[in-house]
Parts: structure tokens; C-alpha cells; sequence
């Protein structure tokens, strides 16, 4: 019995882990004003970008690192597009999905059903992974997990304790009084929108050369979307992001668990969604001040206006 | 040293906006041009073959038409929500939920109602069907401020799920062999096409009359005002008493009934039984999204902008076929086709001046 546990447990935590590299690279996009529905798009580039370089190179580090570039570069138009050129965020991002969710079936295409021959290797931490039950849990996981979390307690210190992320939130609550205070708030958004596209891109690589050592289109299914209402969920904070995700990364995991009870397999497919549905309509309880949303979330920012 | 000078524009002309868009749309064929070049496919080529595929043949030109349809409908529907700043995302869900109703209807009475009826009554099931999946995102938009773009996509991934169990499972079709898809339509319930083509002529007259009614309900009625004051601006529109509730949901009702009237279309008019939800809308949802912002979000140029981006879908097909790029590509044009327009409308608002000057300053 304690082995299903550790053992659904230990998925959960795996199917956790893109969500949280994708929530903490949004909520840091997000902190500085610009909401980016691009995620789903860039976390595809990223997913296949990291296939085909683990495919070709057989180095999985080095396809993470190429993932992160690809995911990087390709943020640079959501950030050009909304800060300089002040167009609509909302539009913007959906563009960046397509162009995105585009260009990974487009270079993914001869890569279609082959499998990985390496892949990400899950990593034992000494000592720590001999504890009973807390040790195969969280210490026997894929490097993805422990830089997500890494990442997402760095990320909620960036923010919440340093000089810089006090700069970042500012910007998304006042960015004209940021300026004042001399700090440059366009480039610190083209700053944390090409942050963000990083993180999307782990995100992918996680599931490209860990989660599933393959590619095929529609792999993200959603989760980029889902990250999107995870970002809400936690209030935009990185912190609060690991739960959220994790319980997300449980609600995939619970529909393997309920389909030997012959429930269509449709009909869980749909669990996620309805989940997220579920937790914003949970969330909206308060209102949006309350909820910690950043005040200009969305919109442009034009400098020497009031 | 040169100097950028940035100048709000006092007006704006539908010249100007047409030579935006127009502009806009070069630019982003020449970014597209170099995708194309980095594929190793000559982009003039891929290009004019797209056009040509397109518009250049009179089999493609039919194509053309009868993919423009569920893109006029869509758009014009997602017109009136951008409109109002509601950005519905879940057409696609609405038109496959319209399929869905229209489905149901054509399957249960089939058999005993006379063609008019029941092809009337199947468009109407399919206009609730869109309708009501579209109130959804409404209601929870203004009582429970959940973001819209979120519950739209939620929903399309739920209604295409919805669908498939209901393919392979309670509807699965008797004379599919085995297969997921519900049996075929009885012959009453399918829509007449213009002979030679693939053109089910009933649904065109119903998006173009659709796009008519919408523009004068955009620009000849108090309703279209608020929905343009809600869009424009919010605060105003609260102190001159526009009831939001009341108006989100009529838009939500008429945007997602129109798409769901699309997916009636595509049904009832091409595939003729309800099969895997990829198949009944190949992304008509999110394209009428592009199609809505080239119009300007304006009923009427929706006939237009809907035409070119079924070109881009007849002809990304022909070049699939013919250069052997992926499916994909035509999603990476509608992208950057879709960015550079939304990126034009920074140089239709404000004037960018380039000046030289020999003291930097």
C-alpha cells in the first residue's frame, strides 16, 4: 500500500513540475505588468527544440540550455510587441501561441514517433533519498524538479526581497512613479517577459526529455493555458505557486488512477479543465485588488503619461 | 544621427487604416518569406502557390468560398465580443458544441421531419448550442470576475473531450465498421451544395445575412453603443448606467450562437456525420480570431478578411501537398499574419518621424 502511495505521490510531483516552471516564469512576467498568453506556444518551441536536440546530440543538458534559448528568443516579439509598440496583450500572446504551437509542428515533423534514446535521468540526492517515504518522494526526482522548486523559492525571494523585484512589482502597479525613480520599465518588462519565455521553455523540455521522451503535436495539451489560471490561483506569488501546482500535477495523475474503473477516458481527459474552472470559481470569492493582482496587469504603459 | 519623434494621430481614415493593414500585412509576409527560406522553400514560390491555390483556379476559388463560411459567421460573431472587450477564445468549443446539437437533432428526428423543418430546427439547436456554451464564460465573467480568456480555452478542450466520448461511445455510428463518428445524417438533414463545388449555399446566405445584421447593430443601435462604450470605456459606461450583465450575455449569446451555427454548417453541409472533433472545425475558431482583427473588428470587412484567410487555408493546403510542408505551416502564417497586424496598430494611432540632426542630443 505505502508503495502506491510514494508511487502516485511521485507522479503527482512529476506532473507538477512543468505546471510550476511554467506558473513561476508567468507570475515574474506578470509581476511587471504584462500578461502573456504565449506560454502554451513558447512551452511547445521549448518541448521540441529539447527533442530534437537530446535527439541528435544525445545531451539532454545541453538541449535544456537550447530550449531556453529558443524560448527566450522567441518572447522577444510578445515583449516587443506589447511594451514597445503598446499593442493589445491579450492579442499579442494568442499570436505567440499560434506562432509558437506553429513552428514546433512545423520542426517537430520528422520527428513524429521516434523515440528518445537518453533521456533526462531522474537523479538520486545521497543521504536525503534514503529517508523512508519523504526520500523517494522528493528525493529521487528528475533535475526538472528540483530546479523547479529551486527556481520558484528564488523567484519568491527575487520578488519579495530584493532591490530589483521591488523594481518589477512596482512596475506593475505604477510604472509611471517607477520611472520617476529612475528605473527604465520597459526594459525591466522586456526583462521579465523573456524571463518568463525561459521558464515556458523548461517547462516544455521537461516534457519532451523527462516526462515522455517524445514528441508529438498538441504534446503541452493545455498546460500552458492552465498556467495561465495557476498564476491567478496563487495570487502571484512563486511561492504559493509549488502548491497549486502540485495539486494540478495531482488532478492529471488522478485520471490514470480512475480509469480502471472504466469511467471513460474522455470524460477524465476533461478533469484538469474542469478543475481549473473549479479553483478560479473558488478564487473569486474576493475581489481583484484582494486577489494581489498587479495593478496594470495588461495594460500599456506609455511613457510621460499620466 | 537620427532621432525617432512619436506623435499621436488626431484621426484616424479608413485610408489610412486600409494602407495600416495593408502595410502591416507585406511586412508579414516578408517575415514569412524568411520562415519559408529557412524551411529551404523558395518563399516567392510558396507564396504565390499559396494565392494561387487559393484564388487562382476556379475549384479553388470554390474551396475558398465554402471554407470563408464558418469563418464569416465565426468572425463576425468574435467582432461584436472584441468589441466589447470580451475576449472569447472558445469558438472553436461554440462550433463544436453548435455540431454537437445539430447532430442530436439530425439524428433523433431524421427520419420523420420534412427537410425544412428539420434543417431549420438543426441550425437553431446549433445557434442554443453555441449560445449557451458561450453564456458560460459571461456569467462567470461578470458575477464571479473570472477571466474570460481562460473559461473560453477550458471550454474548447471540454467540448472537444465531450465530443470524442460521445463518438466512440453512446453515438458511435452503427455502420462506421467499428470506427468513432456517429452514423450519417439522413438525407434530409444534409444541406444542398452549389453543384460542382462544395459551397452548402444555405449557410453562406445565413453568414451574410448574420454580418449585415451585425453591422447595424454595431453602428445604428443603442445596444451597438454600449457594446462600443464597454469596449472603449469601461468607467463611462458605468456612470451612464449600461447594465454589463445585460449586454455581456446578449454578445456572448449572439457570438457563440453564430459560431455554433458554423459548426451546424460544417456539419451539416460537408462531413454529414459527427466525427472526431479535428475534423469537424481544423481550428475555425481561433483563425476567425485574425480574421475579426483584420476586419477591424467591423461586421461588414469581416466578408473580406474571411475570404483572404480561407485563401490561406485552401492555399496552405495546395502547398502542403505540392511542397511537402507540414500542416503546421498555415498556423505559423496566421500567427505572424496576426502579430504584424496588432503591431500595425501602433503606426495607425501615433506618427513615428524619423529626423536627422547633426548635434546629437
Amino acid at each position: 500500500m505505502e508503495d502506491v502511495v510514494i508511487s502516485v505521490l511521485h507522479r503527482t510531483m512529476v506532473a507538477g513540475t512543468p505546471l510550476l516552471l511554467g506558473t513561476v516564469g508567468e507570475v515574474i512576467c506578470e509581476r511587471s505588468g504584462i500578461l502573456n498568453l504565449g506560454v502554451e506556444g513558447v512551452m511547445s518551441v521549448g518541448a521540441v527544440v529539447a527533442f530534437i536536440v537530446t535527439y541528435t546530440t544525445g545531451n539532454p543538458w545541453l538541449a535544456l540550455l537550447a530550449a531556453i534559448c529558443a524560448g527566450m528568443l522567441i518572447s522577444v516579439l510578445h515583449a516587443f510587441a506589447s511594451v514597445t509598440l503598446q499593442a493589445n496583450q491579450v492579442v499579442s500572446g494568442l499570436a505567440l501561441t499560434m506562432i509558437g504551437l506553429g513552428l514546433s509542428g512545423m520542426l517537430g515533423k520528422p520527428y513524429v514517433g521516434k523515440p528518445l534514446a537518453v533521456k533526462m535521468n531522474d537523479v538520486a540526492i545521497p543521504w536525503l533519498s534514503d529517508i523512508p517515504f519523504v526520500g523517494p518522494l522528493f528525493f529521487k526526482q528528475s533535475p526538472f524538479f528540483y530546479m523547479a522548486i529551486i527556481l520558484a523559492l528564488a523567484a519568491w525571494f527575487f520578488l519579495e526581497r530584493t532591490l530589483p523585484g521591488i523594481k518589477v512589482r512596482s512596475a506593475g502597479e505604477n510604472p509611471g512613479a517607477t520611472e520617476t525613480q529612475g528605473v527604465n520599465v520597459a526594459l525591466l518588462r522586456y526583462a521579465c517577459v523573456i524571463t518568463g519565455g525561459a521558464f515556458s521553455a523548461m517547462a516544455g523540455a521537461h516534457l519532451s526529455t523527462s516526462y515522455s521522451k517524445s514528441w508529438i503535436e498538441g504534446m503541452t495539451a493545455g498546460r500552458g493555458w492552465i498556467v495561465i489560471a495557476l498564476t491567478i490561483f496563487s495570487l502571484w506569488n512563486p511561492g504559493k505557486a509549488i502548491m497549486g501546482a502540485f495539486i494540478f500535477g495531482g488532478v492529471f495523475v488522478l485520471q490514470y488512477l480512475l480509469q480502471p474503473l472504466g469511467i471513460s477516458p474522455n470524460f477524465l481527459a476533461m478533469l484538469p479543465y474542469v478543475s481549473t474552472l473549479l479553483i478560479l470559481l473558488a478564487m473569486s470569492t474576493k475581489d481583484r485588488r484582494k486577489l494581489n493582482a498587479p495593478a496594470q496587469l495588461g495594460e500599456p504603459y506609455k511613457r510621460g503619461e499620466r | 544621427m537620427f532621432k525617432l519623434t512619436v506623435y499621436d494621430r488626431e484621426s484616424i481614415t479608413p485610408l489610412r487604416s486600409l494602407a495600416t493593414n495593408t502595410g502591416s500585412i507585406v511586412a508579414a509576409l516578408f517575415v514569412i518569406s524568411i520562415v519559408f527560406l529557412l524551411c529551404g522553400v523558395n518563399p516567392l514560390y510558396a507564396i504565390g502557390k499559396i494565392f494561387s491555390g487559393s484564388f487562382g483556379s476556379m475549384y479553388g476559388f470554390k474551396e475558398t468560398v465554402t471554407k470563408a463560411i464558418p469563418l464569416i459567421l465565426t468572425g463576425g460573431g468574435l467582432a461584436l465580443a472584441f468589441r466589447a472587450k470580451f475576449w472569447n477564445i472558445g469558438a472553436e468549443g461554440q462550433i463544436l458544441m453548435g455540431a454537437l446539437m445539430g447532430t442530436w437533432v439530425g439524428l433523433a428526428w431524421g427520419a420523420v421531419l420534412p427537410s425544412f423543418v428539420l434543417i431549420t430546427l438543426m441550425f437553431l439547436a446549433g445557434f442554443i448550442g453555441g449560445a449557451l456554451l458561450g453564456l458560460i464564460p459571461a456569467l462567470l465573467k461578470i458575477k464571479f470576475s473570472i477571466n474570460e480568456v481562460i473559461s473560453t480555452l477550458m471550454l474548447n478542450y471540454i467540448c472537444a473531450e465531450l465530443i470524442t466520448m460521445l463518438i466512440v461511445g453512446p453515438w458511435k455510428g452503427s455502420t462506421r465498421f467499428g470506427f468513432p463518428g456517429t452514423n450519417n445524417l439522413a438525407d434530409a438533414a444534409l444541406l444542398d451544395v452549389i453543384p460542382g463545388s462544395r459551397i452548402h449555399y444555405v449557410t453562406l446566405i445565413l453568414a451574410i445575412i448574420a454580418v449585415l445584421i451585425l453591422s447595424v447593430i454595431v453602428y445604428r443601435t443603442r445596444f451597438g453603443y454600449e457594446v462600443r462604450v464597454i469596449g472603449e470605456n469601461p468607467e463611462a459606461g458605468k456612470y451612464a448606467g449600461i447594465d454589463f450583465f445585460r449586454t455581456t450575455l446578449v454578445i456572448m449569446l449572439v457570438s457563440g450562437g453564430l459560431a455554433g451555427v458554423a459548426g451546424v454548417g460544417e456539419l451539416a453541409g460537408i462531413h454529414h456525420y459527427l466525427g472526431y472533433p479535428a475534423s469537424i472545425s481544423s481550428g475555425y475558431g481561433f483563425t476567425a480570431i485574425i480574421v475579426a482583427w483584420l476586419a477591424k473588428l467591423n461586421p461588414m470587412y469581416v466578408l473580406v478578411s474571411a475570404m483572404f484567410f480561407a485563401g490561406i487555408i485552401v492555399g496552405g493546403d495546395a502547398i502542403q501537398i505540392s511542397l511537402g510542408l507540414p500542416g503546421a505551416t498555415v498556423q505559423i502564417v496566421n500567427g505572424i499574419l496576426l502579430i504584424f497586424l496588432i503591431m500595425g496598430d501602433y503606426f495607425l494611432k501615433h506618427k513615428v518621424v524619423v529626423s536627422f540632426s547633426n548635434n546629437p542630443s
